[in-house]
């Protein structure tokens, strides 16, 4: 009895957690009629693939998918290769004002992006980097280093013993080569957990690309969505058939890799 | 053996970004702060703290700093308690337990792009599907977005959604760690339910509450997509926070008031930090770190 009211609770709450997800897959397949129904329509009555074919002809969500991944591809491998690179330096190199530099790099997260975001859109800008291809850099480079990936791949790196380094040294090992032969291997969880942390935000990221970006050929996917909502809004079938594709790679990460997500996100929450 | 100039070199590129897109901006956005702003969006004459004077001055900015509280609140609370019931309620019920909490992390696969753009579907006051569900139980048209009244609270509402995946995921992570031991122990002690959860589950995860009212709260005074998307800080300015204010005045609709914008940015790091000094200073004393 205790069991089943227990259940009741789950399934009542998972309703309204689930029907937005729910709400962009069968809404991306339903026609017009179905959507704009009263009473409204809950399961699609027909299926109407051609919502995603429109979407794509209307916006070019393709082109954008494309240059989402760029973006967010190379902000990943970039932080992840700065964070190894500086997390090493932390963990095993003998440094001076070790804790001042520490502290420098961890003031980094105290600053909001919002706060600094008008000199850096002037100054990226002012490079010329909103033309054309350029504005793939402009929408990468503030993004190609951080604090947050740097510290835990620094807690990743503690765990192994220093005589392992010792070891390593012996065998006529230098730096460079222990780190990518060694290390990187041994740490490769938490390098992943780093990496799907990086590539999610990159990969959501809005307000940036939404003033950066001048030339439609390098919008972002995000932005994208939201013009289809703007241009569509007569049909939200390929509204939600175009949000049913951006999410796509996001979802794959969220129902496979979570363990990753988690490994990520409560890096912090554990002293 | 190697010297101290080796770490620099490893160091370099990290510091190099961050010199280049962290301090340098924000000594500029102080900077452009203490002076007006030219047709260009150039730095025009120095105006010392005018342009704060100005921001406070106004009854618009001081509803902007309302709104902003209000919005933190509202999309803050009730994402952290909610997924705190469901994560209680799943330690609860075993099977199934991992299909639910997959379920409810679901939200965090969405963008904040994507998630609006869904919620100002269910939102249209016509076809929208939350009208046409309450129409069904007789409830006249209710305007989500557009009434002044509700535009912060449904705004919020989609916040708390969005953010509901993210906290589940947070919190699970931290029952998953609470040793067996301990819950078996104080089973054995006759403690169950509601009282386990009170004595045992909610204290072990602190560390995990913590965490997310500080982390949650930056997140929310920085919020921006959802409201450009859904309100465009309207009607009324009912939805205008901190960010989507400094938006406005710098980038929306020609404005270029770069000085104006960038007090209000200066306000807004001040603001987070706040937050999170008195975070750290009231609510850190109440945490059980094990």
């Amino acid at each position: 009895m205790r069991r089943a009211l227990l259940w009741a609770v789950l399934v009542l709450a998972a309703v309204p957690v689930l029907f937005p997800l729910y709400y962009a897959l069968a809404g991306g397949v339903m026609g017009a009629r179905d959507l704009t129904a009263y009473p409204p329509a809950l399961v699609p009555t027909g299926l109407h693939l051609d919502n995603y074919a429109q979407a794509l002809r209307s916006v070019p969500l393709g082109r954008e998918y494309l240059n989402s991944a760029l973006q967010s591809g190379i902000i990943t491998l970039f932080q992840i290769v700065t964070s190894i690179l500086a997390a090493y330096a932390f963990a095993f190199l003998p440094m001076r004002a070790r804790a001042v530099v520490f502290g420098l790099f961890l003031s980094t997260l105290m600053v909001p992006w919002e706060a600094i975001i008008i000199p850096n859109y002037l100054a990226i800008s002012s490079l010329g980097l909103t033309k054309g291809p350029l504005t793939y850099l402009g929408l990468v480079l503030p993004f190609l280093a951080s604090a947050f990936g740097t510290f835990l791949l620094r807690q990743a790196f503690l765990q192994f013993p220093s005589e392992l380094r010792d070891a390593a040294v012996v065998d006529g090992c230098g730096h460079l080569r222990f780190l990518w032969r060694i290390l990187v291997p041994l740490a490769r969880p938490s390098i992943a957990a780093v990496g799907v942390y990086v590539f999610l935000s990159a990969w959501n990221q809005y307000f940036w690309p939404l003033i950066l970006v001048r030339d439609p050929q390098y919008q972002t996917l995000q932005i994208g969505v939201t013009q289809l909502n703007d241009v569509e809004a007569a049909d939200p079938g390929l509204i939600l058939a175009g949000v049913s594709m951006a999410l796509l790679p996001t979802l794959f990460i969220v129902i496979f890799g979570q363990r990753f997500i988690v490994r990520g996100l409560t890096a912090g929450a554990v002293k | 053996m190697a010297g101290y100039g080796l770490s620099w070199a490893y160091l370099l590129p990290s510091l190099a970004v961050f010199a280049l897109f962290v301090f340098w901006p924000l000594g500029r956005s102080i900077y452009l702060s203490l002076h007006g702003s030219d047709i260009f969006g150039g730095a025009g004459r120095f105006v010392g703290l005018d342009n704060y004077a100005e921001l406070f001055t106004e009854p618009r900015f001081l509803k902007v700093l309302g709104t902003t509280a209000l919005f933190t609140l509202f999309s803050v609370v009730p994402a952290i308690l909610g997924a705190l019931a469901l994560v209680l309620l799943l330690e609860a019920q075993i099977r199934g337990a991992k299909v639910f909490r997959t379920i409810f992390a679901m939200p965090f696969a969405f963008s904040v792009a994507t998630a609006s753009v869904v919620f100002s579907i269910i939102y249209n006051p016509a076809i929208g599907i939350a009208n046409g569900l309450l129409g069904q139980l007789g409830v006249d048209r209710v305007h989500w977005l557009t009434s002044p009244d509700l535009a912060l609270l449904s705004v919020s509402a989609t916040t708390v959604w969005m953010n509901l995946g993210y906290n589940v995921l947070v919190l699970s992570a931290g029952v998953g760690a609470i040793p067996q031991e301990v819950t078996e122990a104080a089973r054995l002690d006759g403690a169950s339910g509601l009282r386990l959860a009170g004595r045992i589950t909610v204290p072990l995860l602190s560390p995990q509450l913590f965490f997310l009212v500080v982390v949650s709260t930056i997140h929310a005074l920085q919020s921006f997509g959802q409201i450009h998307i859904l309100t465009k800080g309207g009607p009324d300015e009912a939805t205008t926070t901190l960010v989507y204010s400094i938006y406005e005045n710098a980038f929306a609709y020609g404005s270029a008031d770069f000085g104006l914008a960038s007090a209000q940015a200066i306000v807004l790091m001040v603001v987070v930090l706040a937050m999170t000094a008195i975070q750290f200073g009231v609510l850190e004393r109440k945490v059980h770190y094990r």
